[in-house]
């Protein structure tokens, strides 16, 4: 004990103080572990140091240092003039602004343009707060009044019939094509070795579009009962309105349900008249603008507007023809959309300009811009149907089948269940492929359609801008519009794929 | 007593209904000869049309046009080809350089790819800020856009040949394209290939029975002295005895352009920079999500085994990264394939652009033509997508799934 006590030892002053350990905090210890924690990493600094200095720079001294802000023509950006390097020439937007947003639409119709935007922009707003209600009525005037009214807006004319007139002169038409039929398989039964085969199936269509005629027949005359009447619009008008409403009516439940649907399908039908009368679309609405005359950020707005509103339609067609348990459906929809997928986008511009004119009847002309849009929405659309189908496959079966237990047809099933869920699903995936689409519409410009990109190349031939930094400035501004378009669309998809997968966060 | 099994009845009606509407029955059938009837009306109408239209235009159906004299001149050929070949030589010459602008653009875009990718992985905050900026702006921006950016302001303000920017003397940068150094088989050309390739078939068989003595004896067996003396000492010492094998020919400055060398015509330099660099940023971004889709606890688990960092990269995570990287990236290649049609803004003579483009104006055999065109694309695709089936069964093979 008294030795163990002896060696015991009792300390009388503090120790001194260790050295505090390296800061790992604040913006010294951030960038020591983050920037300088090894030589490498030193060195890689210092790379990636240079890198920006060699690219953000010049950049910026091009784009704002060295630039030239006013001036009338080139003269004003030549470096002898301005007495320096001159850098972005300013002053060459300015002067083809017009033409870069518009094309050659005529100077005083441009307020339609701008009105259009300013439709669109009130409509979309909304529609991306995932805050704000009525999701359902804003999407459908988004995607079935705004093309609507745009179309007669931008491009101007009138309508002389309505709803009746065209499902007579649809109906027409088709049964003029099936009788035609008819009579050419009867005409080839005469030579042919099969004859008598072909004398039955000839025979068959020919009965069958002679019935269609016969049951069209009275829609025919009471289409041209209306168009030798003076108000041939608004007679089509109401009486379309009567029979769909009434339809509406029956279909939602006759007298004990039915109401609520009517008096939706009558507002409707008042909303459509007001938009007529306010267009003036009974006596020739706007005066026209053809297609040709429109260029610039328009028609790549119009272009990628159009391809996102007809491309998710037959996505989903297509995403449920592939999941289909009918055969020929599914075969069909596969083979449709690894075509569409399997060949690049310019084949099918190619194809719609030069092709699909030869396969309308010879009377049909159709507009070039027209031809485009068929073509980028079956491109796009064949994308849409992969994308609908990955969300179509992430519900799980259980869904259907509660559904099918609940007594619900197979479209009940399909469009309150599982498509719902599955499209909330690919909300990120529908938005990146909207962004690849926005960036392939810049390909118009290679069959004859002057977009953004277009314009701007038709612009840089203008012998009174010519100046070794015009190309530049056209890229600069160009780019910057194809940005802000894009890199937004990017960060809504991403701020949309942070909300549905909030409930995974921890 | 036995009683013999019963047959099990025939139910034809059943098999019937199976065999034509699948499992949706009677009704599946009437759908389908409904679609069968709207989809034979439709080909009707657009073969009756084709018909009538190409009458008064004129044009005659048919492949016969693939026999005529093409009588345009190509400014970038890879087999011989003049104007007064057949359009079917200007389908396949057109169809080469479509071939080697992507070949060129996906080996720089997949070496692009991964520098980004690794930059962005990098621990070092300022160069994955580097490589994220370079691939925001790059995805951000349109493909066209680019290569019109490459062709028209980049190319074209380079000097003219007269001051063309010299690289190391050997090499010239003009808007006229680049000029490099033309190689030229000698004597000993023939016996320095052959020796080459046995070099290479040996170095592969040498590795494969080093890797067999791994697995079945775990006897580690140095290969790499051998396989360098196979690969450099094998050819230069056939250098030695038969002398050297090419010699290169400088381009020189005679007048206002280069001659001797051989040129890089401008739009294949602007295509391939502006395919690679764009599919680079997409490469970038599927490398990265396949290094980081390979859980943390492997790396840990490889370096307790007292793995180094750099065997664990490569024997553990690389291997599993892999997994997941290469059906996007087959995916990317193919889009850059697709996307080199965009030659035809420039003029660079890709398939597209000689074929659907000029051949097409010429002869108006427009139905063909587009067939053609688009039937080649949709082979390559086809092919690889059977490709990566084929490689996706494998991989789900090993996993054991």
């Amino acid at each position: 004990m008294t030795d163990l006590a002896s060696s015991s030892f009792v300390r009388h002053d503090l120790v001194n103080e260790r050295p505090a350990p390296v800061k790992t905090t604040g913006f010294i210890g951030w960038a020591r572990t983050r920037l300088f924690n090894s030589p490498t990493n030193i060195l890689l600094t210092i790379l990636g140091a240079l890198l920006l200095w060699f690219t953000i720079v010049p950049s910026v001294k091009f784009l704002m240092v060295d630039a030239v802000w006013s001036g009338n023509d080139r003269t004003a950006c030549l470096a002898e003039n301005a007495g320096f390097a001159v850098g972005a020439c300013w002053p060459y937007i300015q002067a083809k602004l017009p033409q870069l947003i518009y094309g050659f639409y005529p100077e005083a119709e441009r307020w339609r343009v701008n009105l259009t935007f300013v439709l669109a922009a009130v409509l979309l707003v909304p529609m991306l707060m995932p805050r704000l209600p009525a999701k359902g009525l804003n999407a459908g005037l988004f995607f079935f009044a705004l093309p609507v009214v745009a179309f007669f807006l931008l491009r101007g004319g009138g309508i002389s019939g309505f709803g009746l007139s065209w499902t007579a002169g649809l109906l027409e038409l088709f049964d003029d094509s099936i009788i035609g039929a008819g009579n050419v398989l009867l005409n080839l039964s005469k030579t042919s070795a099969i004859a008598p085969l072909l004398w039955v199936i000839g025979n068959l269509i020919l009965l069958v579009g002679t019935a269609i005629h016969w049951l069209v027949f009275p829609l025919i005359w009471l289409r041209d009962q209306i168009q030798g009447s003076g108000q041939s619009v608004w007679a089509d008008f109401a009486i379309t309105t009567a029979v769909v409403s009434l339809i509406a009516f029956v279909l939602g439940g006759g007298l004990r349900t039915g109401w609520r649907a009517l008096a939706a399908s009558i507002a409707t039908f008042v909303a459509i008249a007001i938009v007529i009368k306010l267009m003036g679309l009974d006596h020739g609405g706007l005066p026209i603008v053809l297609t040709n005359l429109w260029g610039g950020l328009l028609v790549t707005l119009v272009v990628s507007v159009t391809g996102i509103v007809t491309s998710l339609p037959i996505g989903i067609a297509l995403a449920l023809g592939r999941r289909s348990t009918i055969p020929l459906i599914r075969i069909f929809s596969i083979a449709f959309i690894e075509f569409w997928r399997g060949v690049p986008l310019i084949t099918v511009l190619f194809f719609a300009t030069y092709m699909l004119p030869l396969f309308l009847p010879g009377n049909f002309t159709v507009d070039g811009l027209v031809r485009a849009l068929i073509g980028i929405a079956l491109f796009t659309g064949a994308y849409q149907a992969e994308n609908v189908r990955g969300g179509l496959a992430a519900i799980p079966r259980g869904q259907g089948e509660a559904a099918a237990a609940l007594g619900l047809s197979w479209w009940k099933t399909t469009s309150l269940i599982v498509l719902p869920q599955a499209l909330r699903h690919v909300i990120p995936n529908l938005v990146n492929s909207f962004i690849s689409l926005f960036k392939d519409t810049s390909l118009v410009s290679i069959v004859a359609l002057f977009d953004l990109l277009g314009s701007l190349r038709a612009s840089f031939s203008d012998p009174k801008w010519s100046t070794p930094s015009t190309a530049f400035t056209g890229f600069a501004f160009a780019g910057i519009i194809y940005f802000i378009f894009c890199f937004g669309m990017s960060r809504y998809s991403l701020f949309v794929e942070h909300r549905l997968n909030a409930h995974r966060r921890n | 007593m036995s009683t013999e099994a019963r047959k099990p009845p025939p139910q034809i009606a059943l098999k019937i209904r199976r065999a034509l509407g699948g499992k949706s029955g009677w009704n599946g059938i009437v759908v389908q000869f409904a679609f069968a009837a709207i989809l034979g009306w439709i080909g009707y109408e657009i073969v009756s049309n084709t018909r009538a239209n190409l009458e008064n235009q004129h044009i005659a159906a048919g492949f016969g046009f693939l026999r005529n004299n093409a009588g345009f001149d190509v400014n970038q050929t890879l087999i011989s080809y003049t104007g007064s070949d057949t359009f079917l030589r200007v389908f396949v010459v057109g169809l080469l350089n479509t071939l080697v602008v992507s070949v060129v653009g996906i080996f720089f875009a997949t070496v692009i790819g991964f520098i980004v990718a690794l930059c962005r992985l990098s621990p070092n905050w300022l160069l994955s800020r580097v490589g994220e900026i370079y691939v925001e702006i790059i995805r951000n921006l349109p493909l066209l856009f680019q290569i019109l950016f490459w062709y028209l302001a980049v190319l074209a303000a380079l000097p003219n040949p007269r001051q063309s920017i010299s690289l190391l003397g050997i090499a010239f940068i003009s808007n006229r394209g680049l000029v490099i150094p033309r190689p030229i088989g000698e004597s000993g050309f023939e016996p320095f290939l052959a020796m080459l390739v046995l070099g290479i078939v040996v170095s592969l068989g040498l590795r494969f029975y080093a890797r067999r003595a791994l697995f079945e004896r775990g006897q580690v067996i140095r290969i790499w002295p051998s396989v360098l003396a196979l690969l450099f000492g094998l050819p230069l010492a056939t250098m030695l005895v038969f002398g050297l094998p090419f010699t290169f020919e400088l381009p020189q400055l005679k007048g206002f352009n280069f001659a001797g060398g051989s040129r890089i015509i401008p739009e294949f330099v602007a295509l391939t920079v502006a395919l690679s660099t764009y599919t680079a940023a997409f490469i970038a971004e599927i490398v990265r999500a396949g290094i980081l889709s390979v859980h943390k606890g492997q790396m840990e688990a490889g370096s307790s085994l007292g793995l180094s960092r750099g065997a664990t990269l490569r024997l553990i995570v690389v291997p599993q990264a892999m997994r997941v990287i290469v059906p996007p990236l087959t995916n990317q290649y193919l889009n850059l394939t697709k996307n080199s049609s965009l030659a035809v803004a420039i003029g660079y003579p890709d398939l597209v652009s000689v074929f659907a483009g000029t051949s097409l104006s010429q002869t108006g055999q427009a139905i063909e033509i587009i067939a053609m065109t688009m039937g080649i694309y949709l082979l390559i695709s086809l092919v690889t997508s059977a490709v990566m089936s084929v490689y996706g069964w494998r991989v789900s093979r090993s996993l054991g799934a």
